[in-house]
């Protein structure tokens, strides 16, 4: 693979009167954000094609940091945003940048029904098992026995594995990579940014400062030798009995599929529409 | 431009029919919806016009949603809008404030019934109106309007697009049950013959990456149409003129908010709309609005036919709201008494406006039903 120097990407696409950002040491949104912003150049799109939208965390402010348009939301609600930006208006290109509490608690609804309809946006989300703009609390994706400010003694609920939900869903693309699984990880952002229809790609990225400190785990390195302990591809994880995928957290490519998008449906719609009231020659 | 309804003639149709023609009239091409009584039937006819106008008209999974999705329309240059009900507009509350925020020009349809919570899905009520005003969190300023009739339902629904695009906010067509399923008939005018009003949009790329700036001194920044590489950023915490978040610098947020409520009540005297009915003379008078107000102007004619002074003042717009001229109404009359579907809202605005100048009474109706001229006159009596 064939990197950009860094400093392209940077002057090319970032806001720098909005910088510095405000992420910790140590902190997995700029990488993936990095992922991103290179699958994009690779991919040759205009600035003034996309937009990118958020909810409410870490991972939200990173609309904030891109030289795109941007909308920053309300907590859970970005792909409610998405919906309407891409039905009024479907030439544009629509990425979410969202986070795991974000985009599978205050947000699960929306989620859903986002992926159920279909709708033509690429999610790339931050997974840290974590609320970590607001100090730690546990999520619903954090495995049991993790710990958070709300969960002290160890989390005692079972976790949400946001990938199967989206493929459960109806999802045209869906993957999820650790932060050190760079490659493959920009190589399904080039396929999700791609896709027609709901895409989604889940990257488990570190937060060691809101995470890891509680988990004993206080620098990026430690947390990033714990996802090679506790990711295994799907090819291997086939071979594995519940009991030994207890714990664990499948990483690989899950759906690669083309259902009509939900745009592309409304489209026909309208042509129904008219054509039932008589309204086409 | 072809229209899905007949135009430039009148036509026999419930309010909440007539809402919807007058938004897909006044240029809306963006509905999101959850359906919710008595506020259905503008979603259903929506959803009937929207595909064959070229519009978009989806159902979304909850009000949180159908708001949000209207928002995002709105940035991308459409005019949108939603409707719903009580419990529906009790969900909205969020985003309603984060369109505040971002100065998004909007219109939410609120068809009242008895609440609180589920409360009487089928009846009228006046209860939400502090909640269209106040609802959302934080300060700030909003523009809420009420029609008392079907016609009115239509013009101020045209009204409403207009004020929204031109103070670039959400405004409240703060209607109810009784005027959303009533038949009435309605003037619907040749399209060519409607004002229609559209948003400024920045007229360079400086002026586009600077969303929050005003201008041209009115308080109203030109607003970036997303996907025409103004690259406009827009957030809902406090932000500076650039949309840059600054979330601790003071001078920062009451710059903010003190524009985004000033450009609503320093423009008081073109949003604010009323009609009086036999007030110049009056000894005694009664203000309200919405439906409750049509059984007032039968109070007040019977009121007069029994030689009592009596006088309407029918606000159109409850907010903003014009505490002055009710302190001017408070000098020359020796009561005011305020007709409302509900326990005492518009009520306290009276109360406050009269200063003292003339006793405020109200005249409350709740369960269902609207007040019968002999509910008011009696009181009045």
């Amino acid at each position: 693979m064939y990197l950009e120097s860094s400093y392209k990407i940077r002057d090319k696409y970032l806001r720098t009167d909005m910088l510095p950002t405000m992420f910790c040491p140590g902190c997995g949104i700029g990488s993936v954000l990095q992922f991103t912003l290179r699958s994009i150049e690779e991919l040759g799109w205009k600035q003034d094609e996309v937009v990118w939208v958020s909810g409410i965390g870490c991972s939200s402010r990173v609309p904030g940091y891109v030289n795109f348009d941007g909308l920053h939301t309300t907590h859970g609600r970005a792909l409610a945003f998405a919906t309407g930006i891409k039905m009024a208006n479907p030439d544009l290109k629509v990425v979410v940048f969202a986070g795991d509490g974000d985009m599978s608690a205050i947000g699960g609804n929306h989620f859903i029904h986002a992926i159920r309809r279909n709708l033509d946006v690429t999610v790339i989300l931050i997974n840290n098992f974590t609320y970590g703009m607001t100090g730690g609390q546990v999520a619903p994706t954090a495995l049991k026995g993790l710990k958070g400010t709300t969960a002290p003694y160890g989390n005692f609920e079972n976790p949400f594995d946001i990938s199967q939900l989206a493929v459960a869903a109806g999802a045209n693309y869906v993957a999820r990579w650790s932060v050190f699984n760079y490659v493959q990880g920009m190589n399904s952002i080039k396929k999700a940014l791609q896709k027609k229809g709901f895409s989604l790609v889940e990257f488990l990225s570190p937060c060691p400062v809101s995470f890891g400190r509680r988990n004993r785990m206080k620098t990026a390195p430690e947390l990033i030798r714990w996802y090679q302990k506790i990711t295994v591809p799907i090819s291997k994880a086939k071979k594995m009995s519940p009991e030994e995928l207890e714990g664990k957290v499948i990483i690989g490519e899950f759906v690669d599929r083309d259902r009509p998008s939900l745009d592309e449906e409304y489209e026909r719609y309208k042509e129904r529409a008219k054509k039932l009231m008589g309204w086409e020659e | 431009m072809r229209y899905p309804f007949s135009v430039g003639r009148s036509d026999f149709i419930q309010g909440d029919e007539a809402i919807a023609r007058a938004a897909i009239l006044a240029g809306c091409r963006f509905y999101a919806g959850y359906p919710i009584t008595p506020a259905s039937e503008i979603f259903e006819a929506m959803a009937l016009y929207m595909p064959l106008v070229d519009g978009v008209s989806i159902q979304m999974e909850d009000e949180l949603g159908s708001i949000a999705a209207v928002i995002g329309a709105s940035w991308t240059g459409a005019k949108a809008m939603t409707a719903t009900s009580g419990p529906g507009f009790s969900l909205m509350m969020e985003n309603l404030g984060y369109a505040v925020m971002t100065e998004t020009p909007m219109v939410v349809v609120d068809v009242q019934r008895g609440g609180p919570s589920t409360g009487q899905p089928t009846l009228a009520a006046q209860g939400d109106v502090m909640q269209a005003i106040w609802g959302t969190h934080g300060d700030h300023s909003i523009i809420v309007l009420t029609p008392a009739t079907v016609q009115e339902a239509f013009d101020m629904t045209i009204r409403a697009f207009n004020l929204a695009e031109k103070y670039r906010t959400p405004v409240v067509l703060l209607t109810d049950g009784e005027v959303g399923h009533m038949r009435e008939r309605v003037n619907i005018p040749d399209p060519d013959e409607i004002e229609r009003i559209y948003r400024k949009i920045p007229k360079s790329k400086e002026q586009g990456k600077y969303p929050f700036r005003d201008w041209d001194g009115d308080g109203v920044p030109p607003m970036p149409v997303f996907g025409r590489g103004y690259r406009a950023y827009i957030t809902g915490l406090t932000h500076d003129e650039r949309g840059k978040p600054k979330t601790v610098e003071a001078e920062i947020h009451e710059s903010l908010i003190r524009r985004i409520v000033d450009k609503i009540e320093k423009n008081k005297k073109d949003i604010i709309d009323y009609e009086t009915f036999d007030l110049d003379d009056a000894d005694v008078a009664i203000v309200s609005y919405g439906i409750a107000s049509r059984s007032a102007i039968r109070a007040v004619k019977i009121l007069r036919k029994e030689g009592i002074k009596a006088g309407l003042l029918k606000l159109n717009v409850v907010w903003p709201f014009d505490f002055e001229m009710i302190e001017r109404i408070a000098e020359r009359v020796n009561r005011i008494y305020v007709a409302e579907m509900n326990l005492g809202q518009v009520y306290h605005l009276v109360k406050e406006g009269a200063n003292g100048k003339a006793e405020v009474e109200l005249i409350p109706k709740i369960g269902g039903e609207v007040h019968t001229p002999k509910d008011i006159i009696e009181r009045v009596r």
